[in-house]
């Protein structure tokens, strides 16, 4: 595996940090950088997932959906008086049925995941704004804000907490049977079946865990506040997905890093911030990642191009590695 | 006057030479047959006529003229239509519409008078005596009924050289009829017909000249009238059995795979029986759509079975999955390396180990050292180039490619192997190799099921020869009593 893609998005970040620190040294200051992690680190734990997700070759855009509809199942159990563990529970559990059925919609049925969670990204947000007809979850008990930590204490708990997340997920998928199963289903599907395994079970399973990822992100980023809107999470899908893309995952499957998805949501999370500290409209931070986006891809689509893999220009490549 | 000529083609592919000088012409009002053995260079022949590929060197002569550079465009401008054995027809379409597109297309913004379509598509179908509703989807039609509406479109384009790749393959014999009767009038209205068919009944009855391609030359071409079949076998095959099929002499042992009666309606097996014994090599030979694959798919769990019963060393065993064929100790290298085989995107290490994952990975991980030790063995024991056994398969050439994959099947100690054309496309360095690995095997006491198209791999290899035919197994020599002549007129119609 070379890690050319994650190379290049750390220098696009090391050169926007460079000018920041010079231009508006502010950007670093303490107070901004918590608010820039607590605003992303929702994105990041779903961009894990939704790694995994286009790793097997397939799509969800339905995490922004799952994502309101888990915090609102969250702060429903709360507001019930239940105990945090329950209402945390509850967030995760909800993520993976959501998961779960659109992954066995995909994976058993066969139906294309664009389509299985594009009607599960309207029905359950709809759903959701049926239910609660429109109304925000209010009278959060104390103890569910900062799941019971303390506003200075969260954002540090919440790092280690990514932190264990990433390290974890990087390691199960280089290291383990478990994500050799993922990249061979994601690059070849009958390649995989032919040496006895269950392309079908993994995409399944890969569902699930994204549920269940946007169920703790839903639930960690539901904690920042004192009531939890209806309506949550609305283009959180995109944002993952791009930030998956910007990283190195092939769109196709089969190829992609954990590392390349946090560098990525790291570039987009920033450069919108970035923008308002250099005195530019906000309205051009969209634009800029789609520019961005566009790039990545460009440069692969161009590479891919040129290089003709020969057994000498590996050689040549391992030579000079 | 003749209507197309080709002279000298050459064609490669990464590396592989399928066209090693092909020359032939084609005249008005003539059905000339093109015959020869899977890989002999038919369809890049075709290919290259109908502008799909570009030949590395030669010269095409269409009505006199040579083509500096045939495209498919070039190609319908100069009156070529090809029909395949499967139509590729837009399904959605009308029959008027499908046979509107070949016609003369004006600007893109020309109005489209659907009577005038409806009336010339009529008419084309006319002048083949065909009665279709010109106005009904096309797949609502039968697989013949859409092949006369590639003809009536070839015709509507005003094909003047008509090419018919195995158009019989899908048809009934009544449904043949209709189509040679086509074929006549075409053929009366001065219409050049390339006809290719591995019947040769079709041929005989068809051709008025015969071309055989043979290893990518075409070696003679004969006036069908004087011709004999079992002449013409021969030229197809004969051809001296080289030295580098390393001959094995090993004392089979018992039986470690049979299969007893395996019928299935939806691959097209009917009552399959054969069995291969320790250090055995069973060849399988059969044209391109006999079944073989099918077989081979079966056998390791992709395919479902009706009936029969698949024995593994003796004892009855239900094989529903790949996982299941593997848990008994068989192997299976598709056909298709770059599509089924190898994971490309992978390093070499990983797709060696990846049938084998429990081996390397007690309690789900992977130990690294472990798999780079097992992935170098292998690299040695058969000698795969690459730079490491960290670098992507992608990158490697598609011989080794071949090994790679073959390793990873060693990795899980097989007792059976199931070889799709293991050497199809590889070079003839890491051809020779994969043969003798495949002895190395052999004398370990593997059974080997060696499915190939090319006879004399089928003849040097195998122990013992299995023909298939329609889906069944018509005939099993030992390799000593064999001529590549009996093989291919068992696999042959005839």
């Amino acid at each position: 595996m070379n890690y050319r893609r994650e190379l290049s998005v750390a220098l696009a970040i090391v050169v926007l940090g460079v000018v920041l620190a010079l231009a508006r040294p502010a950007f670093f200051s303490a107070e901004n950088l918590n608010d820039l992690f607590l605003a992303n680190m929702a994105v990041l734990v779903c961009a894990v997932g939704a790694t995994l997700v286009i790793l097997v070759g397939e799509i969800d855009i339905a995490v922004g959906s799952t994502f309101a509809f888990c915090s609102v199942a969250a702060g429903v159990v709360a507001t019930s008086g239940l105990p945090l563990p329950v209402a945390a529970l509850t967030a995760c559990v909800a993520g993976v049925v959501v998961g779960a059925v659109d992954g066995a919609l995909v994976a058993f049925a066969g139906i294309p995941s664009i389509v299985v969670t594009l009607a599960a990204m309207i029905g359950v947000r709809d759903a959701l704004r049926w239910a609660t007809q429109g109304a925000w979850i209010e009278n959060l008990p104390a103890s569910f804000q900062w799941l019971g930590l303390t506003q200075g204490s969260y954002p540090m708990a919440m790092a280690a907490l990514l932190l264990v997340l990433i390290v974890s997920a990087t390691w199960l998928m280089s290291e383990t049977a478990a994500g050799r199963a993922v990249y061979a289903t994601g690059s070849n599907r009958r390649a995989a079946t032919l040496v006895g395994l269950d392309p079908a079970l993994v995409v399944f399973a890969v569902f699930a865990i994204a549920g269940l990822l946007a169920g703790l992100g839903a639930l960690i980023n539901a904690a920042r506040f004192n009531q939890i809107p209806s309506n949550g999470g609305i283009g959180l899908e995109m944002k993952a997905i791009a930030a998956v893309v910007v990283g190195g995952t092939a769109i196709s499957g089969g190829r992609g890093t954990m590392l390349g998805t946090v560098l990525g949501v790291v570039l987009l999370g920033a450069i919108g911030p970035a923008l308002t500290f250099m005195g530019v409209s906000a309205y051009w931070e969209r634009a800029l990642h789609g520019a961005i986006i566009l790039t990545a891809v460009a440069i692969d689509a161009l590479r891919a191009r040129r290089a003709v893999p020969t057994v000498t220009a590996a050689r040549a490549a391992a030579v000079s590695a | 006057m003749t209507l197309l000529e080709a002279r000298s083609l050459t064609k490669s592919f990464a590396g592989v030479r399928a066209l090693k000088g092909a020359s032939f012409d084609l005249r008005p009002g003539e059905v000339h047959a093109l015959v020869g053995e899977n890989g002999a260079g038919k369809s890049t022949l075709i290919k290259i006529m109908t502008g799909a590929e570009t030949p590395d060197g030669g010269t095409l002569t269409v009505a006199g003229e040579t083509v500096r550079r045939m495209d498919p465009h070039t190609a319908r401008a100069l009156g070529i239509a090809a029909i395949y054995q499967q139509p590729s027809l837009f399904p959605d379409l009308s029959v008027a519409e499908n046979i509107a597109l070949a016609l003369d297309g004006a600007s893109l913004w020309r109005r489209v008078d659907w009577g005038a379509r409806r009336r010339a598509a009529e008419a084309l179908l006319d002048r083949l005596g065909a009665h279709l509703d010109p106005n009904g989807a096309v797949d609502a039609l039968s697989m013949p009924e859409q092949q006369i509406v590639e003809i009536a479109k070839a015709l509507g384009a005003r094909a003047r050289i008509v090419i018919m790749d195995e158009p019989t393959a899908s048809l009934s014999d009544r449904e043949v009829s209709r189509l040679f009767e086509i074929v006549q009038r075409l053929r009366a209205d001065g219409t050049g017909i390339i006809y290719i068919s591995h019947r040769l009944d079709e041929i005989f009855t068809l051709a008025d000249r015969v071309t055989v391609l043979r290893d990518g030359e075409t070696l003679v071409t004969r006036e069908r009238e004087g011709l004999r079949r079992d002449e013409l076998i021969h030229l197809m095959v004969g051809r001296e059995l080289s030295a580098v099929y390393p001959k094995r002499a090993i004392e089979p042992g018992d039986v470690v795979l049979e299969l007893r009666g395996l019928s299935s309606r939806a691959s097209g097996l009917s009552d399959v029986s054969l069995s291969v014994r320790r250090g055995e090599i069973l060849g399988v030979a059969g044209l391109v759509g006999s079944g073989r694959t099918e077989l081979a798919e079966t056998i390791f769990g992709l395919r479902p079975y009706d009936s029969g019963t698949i024995l593994v060393r003796n004892r009855a065993v239900p094989i529903g999955s790949p996982a299941d064929a593997i848990a008994l100790g068989i192997g299976y290298l598709p056909e298709d390396r770059r599509q089924h085989g190898a994971i490309l995107e992978m390093s070499v290490a990983a797709n060696m180990t990846l049938a084998n994952l429990r081996a390397v990975s007690p309690r789900g991980l992977v130990d690294a050292a472990a798999e780079r030790r097992e992935a170098a063995r292998f690299v040695e024991r058969l000698r795969i180039k690459t730079p490491s056994v960290a670098t992507e398969v992608g990158l490697l050439s598609g011989g080794n490619q071949q090994k790679v994959a073959l390793a990873r099947w060693l990795a899980i100690e097989p007792s059976v192997l199931v070889l799709d054309e293991p050497t199809q496309g590889v070079d003839v360095g890491a051809k020779s190799e994969i043969h003798a690995i495949m002895g190395e095997l052999a004398a370990r006491g593997v059974g080997i099921l060696m499915i190939s198209s090319e006879l004399p791999e089928v003849l040097g290899m195998s122990d013992r020869i299995a023909v298939m035919r329609g889906g069944r197994i018509v005939g099993q020599v030992e390799r000593d009593a064999a001529s590549p002549q009996e093989i291919l007129s068992m696999a042959l119609h005839s």
